[in-house]
């Protein structure tokens, strides 16, 4: 009886629209969640895996030696590479190239050099315009192993405990 | 001659101001709807196009005029072009009636409301129209609904236009609103407060809103009656969507709140403060107020199931609106001070 008539009342007051017309009244004044992306990013984890990248030593030379073993780890056959002898004698690729469209982002590339040569940036946003474009050369991961550098070596320098 | 030519002119002066300012109003008002509910989602909506993207709803009017209108091969071309300029046209003509000041009406008809009544009523045809036409089955049970849903709900708010008429004893919207004079307790808000609530959750419906959008309901019709239109074809739905929501809150802030009157009539030191506030400034911000409202209940409640709504229309606002007339009539009968003096 008394469960109806309160029923009755809540109904007709318009109770529960009321209060969740509050709720909503009070989330329009709340501070907004929103990044507003270009200008400003979530922070991203240093294990973070983003577009590759080749790094050199501090002193110009590149890493990588060629020892394949990215290109055997590589779940996905993105990774090709080709090697012969430089000059000096030293072995080095002539060919390193990723298909990003094949790459699955695994991170096992970078686990597997034993140079820290190939590595993950925390690059995500870049885009491809034409066809070929996925096709990440040597010179363009070297590219842009020489722009972010600062960026890659503080990520591996917060994570160096625990790898 | 010469003088019929000058007085035509005129009116179509007329007729040009109140078209663009309706125009001017929707655009804001999808940008204010984007905006506030971009809020209440803790969101901050549109921000790229002009400050605070001031310029956004024009923007996204010159997208939809430039872009093309794909007219589906089983439709009746002739209904499909047909039903979004007749929903637009509907849309507009009702505001002929609609006065924004004391004089300041297009055609101050004896039998204002009756007018506006019927032409907020012919708006189901431009849906129909468009839902039967696109021969697509999702449009045709999105209009379905949208004319079962509206021939329900205008029984209840023909009710509550029987109460208003009766507490003021006329047809005209001046001569309502001016039976309103004397302040905020003094308007027909408070009197007629359950066909209020009954007049204005209608309209909602009636436009086809949130709650009651089943019509359009997106998660289960794709977008009702309009999926197959686009372009100018579609931005016409659209704005006589937001005209008609812009024409229920005019209408109500003149049946129910006083339209154009100040709110702190009688009150001693007020009164005589915001004495400068014109007319239609009142009438603008008690018209923001329930376009406001629309944008809160979109993004406040959940959609209505379909035997709801017909529920809430049939078994529970036509007997409401049913039991208070009754008691209008007794007050206005009996002089109830002071709204029948």
């Amino acid at each position: 009886m008394w469960r109806r008539l309160t029923q009755y009342i809540k109904t007709f007051s318009l109770w529960d629209l009321i209060g969740g017309m509050r709720l909503t009244g009070k989330y329009f004044w709340r501070k907004k969640f929103t990044i507003q992306y270009p200008e400003e990013k979530t922070p991203t984890s240093p294990r973070f895996r983003g577009i590759h990248a080749l790094r050199r030593y501090p002193n110009g030379e590149e890493r990588c030696i060629a020892c394949k073993l990215c290109e055997a780890v590589c779940p996905a056959l993105a990774i090709t590479i080709e090697a012969e002898p430089r000059a000096d004698g030293s072995r080095r690729t002539t060919l390193y190239e990723i298909d990003l469209f094949k790459c699955i982002y695994c991170g096992f590339c970078e686990e597997a050099c034993p140079v820290d040569s190939i590595v993950l940036t925390n690059m995500a946003d870049y885009h491809i315009e034409n066809r070929g474009e996925n096709i990440l050369t040597k010179d363009k991961l070297l590219a842009i192993g020489d722009k972010y550098e600062a960026q890659i070596a503080k990520d591996r320098d917060q994570d160096k405990n625990y790898r | 001659m010469l003088e019929s030519i000058f007085l035509i002119a005129i009116i179509v002066l007329k007729i040009l101001a109140i078209i663009i300012g309706l125009v001017v109003i929707v655009l804001y008002l999808t940008y204010f709807e984007r905006k506030v509910i971009g809020y209440m989602h803790v969101r901050i909506g549109p921000n790229r196009v002009g400050p605070w993207g001031f310029w956004q709803p024009f923007a996204d009017t010159i997208k939809l005029l430039t872009k093309e209108i794909i007219v589906p091969t089983p439709s009746n071309r002739f209904l499909f072009i047909i039903a979004p300029t007749l929903s637009f046209g509907i849309a507009l003509i009702g505001w002929v009636v609609i006065p924004f000041d004391q004089g300041v009406v297009l055609a101050n008809l004896n039998a204002g409301i009756l007018y506006s009544f019927a032409v907020s009523s012919l708006g189901v045809y431009g849906i129909m129209i468009a839902g039967w036409a696109s021969n697509s089955k999702y449009a045709l049970f999105g209009s379905l609904r949208a004319a079962a849903q509206s021939i329900s709900y205008e029984i209840s708010m023909g009710f509550a236009l029987i109460g208003v008429m009766m507490a003021a004893g006329s047809l005209n919207f001046q001569d309502i609103v001016n039976a309103q004079n004397g302040g905020f307790w003094h308007w027909y808000w408070l009197p007629l407060l359950p066909l209020f609530i009954v007049y204005w959750v209608s309209g909602i419906a009636e436009t086809n809103r949130l709650p009651f959008d089943v019509a359009e309901g997106e998660s289960e019709l794709v977008a009702g009656f309009h999926v197959e239109y686009s372009g100018v074809t579609f931005a016409l739905f659209f704005f006589a969507e937001y005209a008609n929501m812009v024409l229920i809150s005019t209408l109500i802030s003149l049946l129910f709140l006083g339209g154009w009157l100040s709110p702190f009539q009688g009150i001693p030191y007020l009164d005589s403060w915001f004495a400068w506030v014109p007319g239609p400034l009142w009438l603008l911000i008690k018209v923001s107020f329930f376009l406001y409202c629309y944008l809160w209940f979109r993004a406040t409640f959940p959609r209505y199931r379909y035997d709801q709504i017909m529920r809430l229309g049939w078994k529970i606002f036509i007997p409401l609106t049913l039991v208070w007339v009754i008691v209008i009539a007794l007050a206005v009968q009996f002089h109830v001070s002071p709204w029948f003096a």
